[in-house]
């Protein structure tokens, strides 16, 4: 299982593997949303955690169908199946390097990209937690989106269209979290349900993915 | 000892039956060479072996964990050097020593390229020096010799011929002639799933929605 994750993340930073690209297109989302909106501070404060948010989302988004198609390609995914980890195993390893190499650098970077949009000091905190706590649920519930795709072509735009909705939770809670913080209100409804379903779908969704995988390899 | 049986085995592909009424046993240190035209559903029987999807009838048994397969593609990662990849999946095997397998598999001067530059050929060797770290009794091989040359084959024959010597087994499908003369071969034209209107069986149901 280590192995897998050692090989997924060296296979994401040598030539190609995509390592990087999920930061960058956040950086350059944010930096976009100025120009569309205007340079007003205040405006600019209101919507940065939705910004700051959507942005993650569409982030992990671009890197989802890369989880199993790579390894489905080369033939390594039917090699997987026949080793001795359990499927289940493999999806949350896959899972877990997809969120180092896209979620965690987003979490690092929130802070920065957070002042270009005027967010509040106060919120900073605030926004890192909730990404902290909800971009693991992007990735693991992205595992089913690409497991169900995995062997179509040009299954991109169709796991977008699958996994985008399912994200919805993560969005208004984690969203929500942020603006409370940001205005000095109760943050512990949002913070749970967000810790909630991150929890529920880490749990649950590796065995609708490995189920959804064993089903596409026939 | 007995590592594989199959009995009364059927298998389909696409929701159609392509091979019914499969009975053969592979005991220790013996190698079963499957042949028949394309299409027969060489792959698909061995697909429906190595527990990749279901069996349409029939039972299969041998020792757990005691499969490796190869398949068409030899699942390498085109970015890691050979070492690396076969580091992998010894580790995923829980074996740790690819030394031997680099030797048998005549690889050793190609350890540190990445796989991108390796020929097809190599690529092969590559691809069956996994199944030496696997560690495994049972080999199911799909076509193992495509593109390799006769040095490469016979260095492949000479692979297999230790596996069997060391009390493993192999079941290789193939249209060459690999020098094997040991191997007991079973053509499985016999075994062409019959049309449902002759007394064959239907696919499975929810398949033909798959």
């Amino acid at each position: 299982m280590i192995a897998l994750l050692l090989r997924d993340l060296r296979l994401a930073v040598r030539a190609g593997g995509g390592f990087g690209l999920g930061l960058a297109f956040f950086l350059i989302v944010v930096t976009l949303v100025p120009f569309g909106v205007g340079p007003q501070g205040e405006i600019l404060a209101r919507i940065a955690p939705g910004i700051l948010w959507l942005g993650a989302l569409l982030a992990c988004l671009l890197s989802l169908d890369r989880i199993f198609a790579l390894d489905y390609e080369d033939g390594s995914l039917d090699l997987l199946v026949t080793a001795p980890i359990p499927l289940e195993g493999v999806v949350s390893i896959k899972a877990l390097a997809h969120w180092i190499t896209t979620g965690l650098p987003l979490v690092v970077a929130a802070p920065v990209f957070g002042i270009l949009l005027h967010l509040a000091p106060e919120a900073q905190l605030w926004m890192i937690v909730a990404l902290l706590l909800g971009t693991p649920a992007l990735s693991v519930l992205g595992t089913f989106g690409a497991a169900l795709t995995v062997g179509l072509k040009r299954g991109g735009l169709l796991l977008s269209l699958l996994v985008l909705p399912f994200y919805v939770p993560t969005l208004i809670f984690g969203a929500e979290l942020v603006r409370r913080g940001a205005e000095g209100m109760n943050t512990q409804v949002p913070l749970l349900m967000l810790a909630g379903i991150t929890a529920a779908t880490i749990a649950l969704v590796p065995f609708a993915s490995a189920a959804a995988i064993r089903v596409n390899l026939r | 000892m007995t590592m594989l049986s199959v009995a009364g085995l059927a298998v389909s592909r696409g929701g159609l039956p392509v091979l019914e009424n499969l009975d053969f046993t592979l005991e220790a240190g013996h190698a079963l060479v499957l042949r028949g035209p394309n299409g027969i559903g060489k792959t698909t029987l061995l697909r429906t072996l190595a527990g990749l999807q279901p069996a349409l009838a029939g039972t299969v048994s041998m020792p757990p964990e005691s499969m490796a397969y190869a398949a068409h593609s030899d699942g390498l990662k085109s970015t890691l050097t050979v070492r690396e990849n076969l580091t992998f999946w010894s580790s995923v095997y829980a074996t740790h020593d690819i030394e031997p397998a680099l030797d048998r598999m005549n690889l050793r001067s190609l350890e540190h390229r990445a796989a991108l530059s390796l020929s097809a050929g190599q690529k092969r060797r590559l691809g069956l020096a996994r199944l030496l770290v696997t560690g495994r009794p049972v080999w199911v091989l799909d076509e193992p010799t495509v593109s390799l040359d006769t040095a490469s084959v016979a260095l492949f024959a000479e692979a297999v011929r230790g596996h069997l010597a060391s009390g493993g087994a192999a079941l290789i499908a193939t249209h060459i002639d690999l020098g094997l003369d040991e191997a007991r071969v079973l053509d499985l034209g016999p075994f062409k799933a019959r049309p449902p209107e002759e007394g064959g069986m239907m696919g499975a149901f929810d398949e033909a929605f798959l």
